[in-house]
């Protein structure tokens, strides 16, 4: 860096260089990505088993399956929502959600 | 029904991926339903270019193959609600794509959408084939360089021979030019194709022009489209040419160099030379 750019960071609130950003989240998306190559991806078989367990008490549309994954460098989430049919009368559907 | 649009260039590293991005989330922000869809499978590239990559679970394979329905693998979009990302798949081979897999997909979103892009991968084998072949309409992506302009010209015929509605002897895709990392202070320079050159040549609809641009490189940093960098020039000249897209009538902007101010009046602000 030269000293010009003292003057220019000092002019403008330059917000904090991106490619820090690009970096954390290649990191991010690599670590998933390499374990994928050695071992199969287990997500789509977890979600059919869930849904299939959920199945056995309550009749749900397999449609109304919400997956929600956000893949951290430390902890990864996944929501899976499910749509369960609510009883006769005109109330509100229930969620059921595991994280 | 909805329009179904290829972004497409037959050379690779062109901007399709950037364009596909930018004008998915331009469509999306001007209220239009619309859903990108990253044909690129095994090296997909626009989950991370649109910043989802972190939410990725299903793809279009494991969709084409029954293992998740389409609703599944849909991403939404956390900052436009009425935009959605389909992504490729990063571990199978193009073979798993197949057409009929394709068709019934774009079917099914065609009840819900406005608009589905298809970004194309580079070069006229299967993939490239696989997403221009339902195309209404195509962008064709260019970069004012030779190569570029001879492979552009190489798939609009591809277009007009190899796509459905060609083989249906339908309308003919609607074309659009899109020349991008378009570069004034080369081009006046002369070393750089002018874009009256390039619009000569291809002899299609020009939708619009984006220049050369760092915000572009910024934008895929943070998984941002750059469309929504708004102060970018990149950004700007998206904006137009989605404008231009959904039929206002808007000049093309950037087509000059820049006058920029010597160092002097950067580091001042005084008036210099
Ligand atoms: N207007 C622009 N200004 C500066 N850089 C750009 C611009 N448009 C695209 N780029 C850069 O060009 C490179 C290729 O862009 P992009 O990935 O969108 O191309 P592509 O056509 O999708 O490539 P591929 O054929 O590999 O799929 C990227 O590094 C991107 O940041
Ligand atoms: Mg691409």
């Amino acid at each position: 860096m030269s000293w010009l750019d003292y003057f220019r960071a000092a002019r403008k609130d330059e917000p904090p260089p991106s490619a820090s950003a690009a970096k954390e989240r290649l990191q991010i998306v690599l670590a998933h990505e390499r374990i994928g190559r050695t071992r199969e991806d287990f997500l789509p078989k977890l979600q059919q088993e869930l849904v299939a367990v959920v199945a056995r008490y309550v009749a749900i549309d397999p449609g109304k399956v919400k997956l929600d994954l956000d893949r951290g460098g430390d902890m990864s989430t996944l929501a899976i929502e499910i749509e369960l049919p609510g009883p006769p009368a005109n109330k509100p559907q229930q969620r059921a959600a595991a994280g | 029904m909805a329009q179904v649009i290829v972004v497409t260039s037959g050379k690779g590293g062109v901007g399709k991926t950037t364009t596909s991005a930018a004008f998915a989330t331009g469509l999306a922000q001007r209220g239009k339903k619309t859903v990108v869809i990253d044909f690129d499978v095994g090296l997909r590239n626009l989950d991370l270019i649109m910043g989802v990559e972190r939410r990725v679970v299903f793809d279009i394979v494991n969709v084409i193959q029954g293992e998740a329905r389409l609703n599944q693998a849909l991403i939404r979009d956390k900052r436009v609600d009425t935009l959605a990302i389909l992504p490729a798949s990063q571990t199978r081979d193009k073979d798993a794509l197949t057409r009929e897999g394709v068709s019934t997909i774009i079917e099914e979103l065609s009840a819900d959408f406005d608009y589905i892009l298809c970004d194309s991968p580079a070069g006229i084998e299967k993939g490239a084939l696989l997403a221009l072949y339902f195309a209404d309409q195509a962008i064709v992506v260019t970069n004012p360089e030779v190569s570029s302009v001879r492979d552009s010209d190489r798939i609009l015929g591809v277009l007009q021979s190899k796509s459905k509605r060609a083989e249906e002897k339908r309308d003919k895709v609607k074309e659009h030019l899109l020349v991008t990392r378009y570069d004034p202070n080369r081009v006046e320079r002369g070393e750089m194709l002018k874009l009256e050159d390039v619009r000569e040549i291809l002899a299609i609809p020009l939708l619009g022009v984006v220049p050369e641009n760092e915000s572009v490189l910024k934008a895929s940093n943070t998984g941002t489209p750059v469309i929504m960098d708004t102060e970018s020039v990149a950004g700007q000249a998206y904006k137009d040419a989605v404008g231009r897209f959904l039929g206002e009538d808007l000049p093309h902007r950037f087509l000059e160099p820049e006058k920029k101010p010597g160092l002097f009046k950067r580091l001042f602000g005084g008036r210099a030379a």
